[in-house]
Protein backbone atom coordinates (compact mmCIF):
# COMPACT_ATOMS: atom_id res chain seq x y z
CA UNK A 1 0.00 0.00 0.00
CA UNK A 2 2.90 2.20 1.43
CA UNK A 3 4.31 1.54 -2.33
CA UNK A 4 1.59 2.45 -4.35
CA UNK A 5 1.88 6.05 -2.88
CA UNK A 6 5.40 6.12 -2.69
CA UNK A 7 5.89 5.67 -6.57
CA UNK A 8 3.60 8.36 -7.91
CA UNK A 9 5.35 10.75 -5.16
CA UNK A 10 9.06 9.82 -6.76
CA UNK A 11 8.33 10.19 -9.44
CA UNK A 12 6.83 13.45 -9.16
CA UNK A 13 9.73 14.69 -7.39
CA UNK A 14 12.34 13.24 -10.18
CA UNK A 15 10.26 14.83 -12.64
CA UNK A 16 9.64 18.26 -11.21
CA UNK A 17 13.63 18.47 -10.49
CA UNK A 18 14.39 17.81 -13.98
CA UNK A 19 11.92 20.04 -14.51
CA UNK A 20 14.10 22.48 -12.21
CA UNK A 21 17.21 21.45 -14.64
CA UNK A 22 16.37 22.13 -17.90
CA UNK A 23 13.65 24.49 -17.88
CA UNK A 24 14.18 27.47 -19.82
CA UNK A 25 13.09 30.85 -17.31
CA UNK A 26 13.64 30.37 -14.14
CA UNK A 27 10.11 31.60 -13.05
CA UNK A 28 9.60 28.03 -14.12
CA UNK A 29 12.37 26.61 -12.27
CA UNK A 30 11.04 27.96 -9.41
CA UNK A 31 7.75 26.94 -9.27
CA UNK A 32 9.06 23.40 -10.12
CA UNK A 33 11.23 24.33 -7.61
CA UNK A 34 8.53 24.45 -5.46
CA UNK A 35 6.28 21.23 -6.80
CA UNK A 36 9.29 19.23 -5.65
CA UNK A 37 9.42 20.52 -2.26
CA UNK A 38 5.94 19.60 -1.57
CA UNK A 39 6.01 16.16 -2.70
CA UNK A 40 9.56 15.92 -0.36
CA UNK A 41 6.97 16.54 2.28
CA UNK A 42 4.55 13.87 1.33
CA UNK A 43 7.52 11.81 1.31
CA UNK A 44 9.18 12.85 4.70
CA UNK A 45 4.75 11.76 5.73
CA UNK A 46 5.13 8.84 4.22
CA UNK A 47 8.07 7.66 6.84
CA UNK A 48 6.38 9.23 9.47
CA UNK A 49 8.64 11.85 9.72
CA UNK A 50 5.19 14.46 10.47
CA UNK A 51 7.61 17.18 12.16
CA UNK A 52 9.63 17.16 9.57
CA UNK A 53 7.29 17.21 6.70
CA UNK A 54 5.89 20.78 7.85
CA UNK A 55 9.14 22.21 8.30
CA UNK A 56 9.75 21.01 4.70
CA UNK A 57 6.28 22.92 3.65
CA UNK A 58 7.29 26.54 6.07
CA UNK A 59 11.00 27.15 5.32
CA UNK A 60 11.32 25.80 1.87
CA UNK A 61 8.51 25.84 0.17
CA UNK A 62 7.31 28.88 2.15
CA UNK A 63 10.23 30.73 2.89
CA UNK A 64 13.28 30.06 0.65
CA UNK A 65 11.00 29.96 -2.26
CA UNK A 66 9.61 33.09 -1.91
CA UNK A 67 12.88 34.61 -1.40
CA UNK A 68 13.56 32.93 -4.73
CA UNK A 69 10.87 34.56 -6.06
CA UNK A 70 11.57 37.60 -4.75
CA UNK A 71 15.00 37.92 -5.89
CA UNK A 72 14.03 36.37 -9.52
CA UNK A 73 11.56 39.59 -10.09
CA UNK A 74 14.18 42.22 -8.44
CA UNK A 75 16.64 41.17 -11.06
CA UNK A 76 14.11 40.85 -13.98
CA UNK A 77 14.76 38.12 -15.27
CA UNK A 78 14.11 37.34 -19.17
CA UNK A 79 13.44 33.68 -20.53
CA UNK A 80 16.07 31.96 -22.10
CA UNK A 81 18.60 34.31 -20.57
CA UNK A 82 21.90 31.39 -20.24
CA UNK A 83 20.80 28.13 -22.71
CA UNK A 84 23.97 28.79 -24.18
CA UNK A 85 24.80 25.98 -22.12
CA UNK A 86 24.35 23.96 -25.19
CA UNK A 87 27.28 25.51 -26.96
CA UNK A 88 29.50 26.62 -24.60
CA UNK A 89 33.40 26.69 -24.79
CA UNK A 90 34.51 23.59 -22.47
CA UNK A 91 31.64 21.81 -22.54
CA UNK A 92 32.85 18.60 -23.76
CA UNK A 93 34.84 18.30 -20.09
CA UNK A 94 31.91 18.77 -18.45
CA UNK A 95 29.51 16.60 -20.13
CA UNK A 96 32.28 13.72 -19.75
CA UNK A 97 32.57 14.92 -15.91
CA UNK A 98 28.68 14.46 -15.70
CA UNK A 99 28.49 11.53 -17.31
CA UNK A 100 30.91 9.82 -15.03
CA UNK A 101 29.21 11.07 -12.08
CA UNK A 102 26.39 10.01 -13.51
CA UNK A 103 27.37 6.85 -14.51
CA UNK A 104 29.71 6.20 -10.59
CA UNK A 105 26.42 7.34 -8.67
CA UNK A 106 24.24 4.59 -10.85
CA UNK A 107 26.57 2.19 -10.56
CA UNK A 108 26.42 2.89 -6.61
CA UNK A 109 22.59 2.55 -6.65
CA UNK A 110 22.43 -1.20 -8.30
CA UNK A 111 24.99 -2.31 -5.73
CA UNK A 112 22.40 -0.77 -2.87
CA UNK A 113 19.35 -2.35 -4.57
CA UNK A 114 20.80 -5.87 -5.38
CA UNK A 115 22.86 -5.97 -2.07
CA UNK A 116 20.34 -4.79 -0.01
CA UNK A 117 20.28 -7.01 3.53
CA UNK A 118 19.09 -3.82 5.54
CA UNK A 119 15.12 -3.37 4.13
CA UNK A 120 13.17 -4.73 7.29
CA UNK A 121 12.56 -1.19 9.46
CA UNK A 122 12.75 -1.20 13.08
CA UNK A 123 9.09 -1.35 14.89
CA UNK A 124 8.26 2.33 14.78
CA UNK A 125 6.45 3.84 18.55
CA UNK A 126 3.58 5.77 17.79
CA UNK A 127 5.99 8.47 19.02
CA UNK A 128 7.69 8.61 16.12
CA UNK A 129 8.31 11.75 14.70
CA UNK A 130 5.99 13.59 16.49
CA UNK A 131 6.98 17.39 17.38
CA UNK A 132 7.34 16.07 21.39
CA UNK A 133 10.19 13.68 20.53
CA UNK A 134 12.34 15.20 17.97
CA UNK A 135 11.78 18.50 20.90
CA UNK A 136 13.05 16.36 23.60
CA UNK A 137 15.64 14.76 21.31
CA UNK A 138 16.74 18.76 20.04
CA UNK A 139 16.48 20.37 23.82
CA UNK A 140 18.58 17.61 25.36
CA UNK A 141 20.94 15.33 23.41
CA UNK A 142 21.82 18.69 21.09
CA UNK A 143 21.68 21.73 23.14
CA UNK A 144 24.54 23.50 21.93
CA UNK A 145 24.46 22.87 18.11
CA UNK A 146 20.97 24.25 18.31
CA UNK A 147 22.24 27.12 19.87
CA UNK A 148 25.35 27.47 17.41
CA UNK A 149 22.40 27.57 14.76
CA UNK A 150 20.66 30.41 16.09
CA UNK A 151 24.16 32.35 15.96
CA UNK A 152 24.54 31.05 12.35
CA UNK A 153 21.16 32.34 11.77
CA UNK A 154 21.78 35.53 13.60
CA UNK A 155 25.22 36.13 11.50
CA UNK A 156 23.40 35.54 8.12
CA UNK A 157 20.71 37.91 8.69
CA UNK A 158 23.37 40.25 9.50
CA UNK A 159 25.65 39.72 6.46
CA UNK A 160 22.74 39.86 3.97
CA UNK A 161 21.98 43.08 5.52
CA UNK A 162 25.32 44.16 4.77
CA UNK A 163 25.29 42.51 1.34
CA UNK A 164 22.44 43.99 0.20
CA UNK A 165 22.71 47.63 1.34
CA UNK A 166 23.57 49.83 -1.52
CA UNK A 167 26.71 51.97 -0.19
CA UNK A 168 28.76 50.73 2.91
CA UNK A 169 29.60 53.61 4.61
CA UNK B 1 1.33 -8.90 -3.80
CA UNK B 2 2.78 -5.81 -2.59
CA UNK B 3 4.64 -5.28 0.17
CA UNK B 4 3.96 -3.57 3.59
CA UNK B 5 6.44 -0.96 3.75
CA UNK B 6 8.97 1.02 1.04
CA UNK B 7 12.42 -0.83 1.20
CA UNK B 8 15.02 1.52 2.17
CA UNK B 9 17.06 1.14 -0.75
CA UNK B 10 14.00 2.97 -2.89
CA UNK B 11 14.23 5.68 -0.48
CA UNK B 12 18.60 5.71 -1.01
CA UNK B 13 17.93 5.28 -4.79
CA UNK B 14 15.49 8.18 -4.89
CA UNK B 15 17.71 10.07 -2.66
CA UNK B 16 20.96 9.57 -5.35
CA UNK B 17 18.77 10.27 -8.50
CA UNK B 18 17.54 13.96 -6.72
CA UNK B 19 21.56 14.36 -5.86
CA UNK B 20 22.29 13.70 -9.67
CA UNK B 21 20.45 15.91 -10.96
CA UNK B 22 21.64 18.52 -8.65
CA UNK B 23 25.03 18.24 -9.62
CA UNK B 24 24.27 17.97 -13.43
CA UNK B 25 22.27 21.05 -12.69
CA UNK B 26 24.80 22.79 -11.11
CA UNK B 27 27.52 21.88 -14.01
CA UNK B 28 25.27 22.59 -17.26
CA UNK B 29 23.78 25.59 -15.94
CA UNK B 30 25.49 29.04 -16.23
CA UNK B 31 22.51 30.81 -14.98
CA UNK B 32 23.45 32.19 -10.97
CA UNK B 33 19.55 31.72 -10.02
CA UNK B 34 19.62 27.99 -11.64
CA UNK B 35 22.37 26.58 -10.39
CA UNK B 36 21.09 28.31 -6.70
CA UNK B 37 18.09 26.01 -6.46
CA UNK B 38 20.01 23.02 -7.97
CA UNK B 39 22.01 23.20 -4.43
CA UNK B 40 18.95 23.62 -3.14
CA UNK B 41 17.93 20.27 -4.64
CA UNK B 42 21.10 18.65 -3.46
CA UNK B 43 20.53 19.48 0.42
CA UNK B 44 17.00 17.90 -0.32
CA UNK B 45 18.25 14.50 -1.85
CA UNK B 46 20.68 14.28 1.43
CA UNK B 47 17.38 14.76 3.73
CA UNK B 48 15.24 11.99 2.39
CA UNK B 49 18.51 9.91 3.02
CA UNK B 50 18.75 11.11 6.62
CA UNK B 51 15.39 10.79 7.24
CA UNK B 52 14.76 7.26 5.57
CA UNK B 53 18.13 5.91 7.69
CA UNK B 54 16.04 7.22 10.72
CA UNK B 55 12.58 5.80 9.76
CA UNK B 56 14.33 2.26 9.49
CA UNK B 57 16.86 2.44 12.82
CA UNK B 58 14.32 3.86 15.16
CA UNK B 59 16.17 7.08 15.98
CA UNK B 60 15.72 10.43 16.51
CA UNK B 61 19.60 11.90 15.63
CA UNK B 62 18.51 12.11 11.75
CA UNK B 63 15.91 14.22 11.97
CA UNK B 64 17.97 16.70 13.94
CA UNK B 65 20.36 16.48 11.70
CA UNK B 66 18.13 17.73 8.42
CA UNK B 67 16.45 20.02 10.90
CA UNK B 68 20.37 21.35 11.11
CA UNK B 69 20.59 21.27 7.36
CA UNK B 70 17.26 23.27 7.36
CA UNK B 71 18.94 25.92 9.62
CA UNK B 72 22.31 25.91 7.24
CA UNK B 73 19.97 25.93 3.77
CA UNK B 74 18.05 28.94 5.10
CA UNK B 75 21.21 31.06 5.99
CA UNK B 76 22.63 30.03 2.85
CA UNK B 77 19.75 31.43 0.58
CA UNK B 78 20.00 34.84 2.65
CA UNK B 79 23.37 35.35 2.29
CA UNK B 80 23.95 33.61 -1.31
CA UNK B 81 20.95 35.76 -2.86
CA UNK B 82 22.17 39.10 -1.36
CA UNK B 83 25.84 38.46 -3.23
CA UNK B 84 23.37 38.02 -6.08
CA UNK B 85 22.20 40.74 -5.50
CA UNK B 86 25.67 42.97 -4.90
CA UNK B 87 26.65 41.02 -7.88
CA UNK B 88 24.18 41.79 -9.95
CA UNK B 89 24.55 46.04 -8.75
CA UNK B 90 28.41 45.96 -10.07
CA UNK B 91 27.11 44.20 -13.34
CA UNK B 92 24.15 43.66 -14.63
CA UNK B 93 24.63 39.76 -15.45
CA UNK B 94 23.29 36.90 -14.01
CA UNK B 95 25.63 34.63 -16.30
CA UNK B 96 28.63 33.05 -13.91
CA UNK B 97 31.02 32.79 -16.86
CA UNK B 98 31.05 36.66 -17.23
CA UNK B 99 31.88 36.86 -13.60
CA UNK B 100 35.60 36.18 -13.56
CA UNK B 101 37.39 38.31 -11.94
CA UNK B 102 38.91 35.84 -9.39
CA UNK B 103 40.30 33.31 -12.10
CA UNK B 104 43.83 32.69 -12.50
Amino acid sequence: MELLIFYPLAGFCVVLALGVVFNNSPVGSALSLIGMMLGLAGIFVLQQAHFIAILQVIIYAGAIMVLFMFVIMLLNLKKGDDMGWVARDKNLLLSVLTGVLAIGILYKISDILFSAKIDTPATLPDSFGTVANIGETLFTDFVLPFEVASILLLAAMVGAVVLAKNKLD
Amino acid sequence: MLEETVPLSHYLMLSATLFVIGIVGVLIRRNVIVVFMSIEIMLNAVNISLISFDHYMNLSSGQIFSFMVMCVAAAEVSVGLAIIIALHRNKPTVNLDEFNLLKW
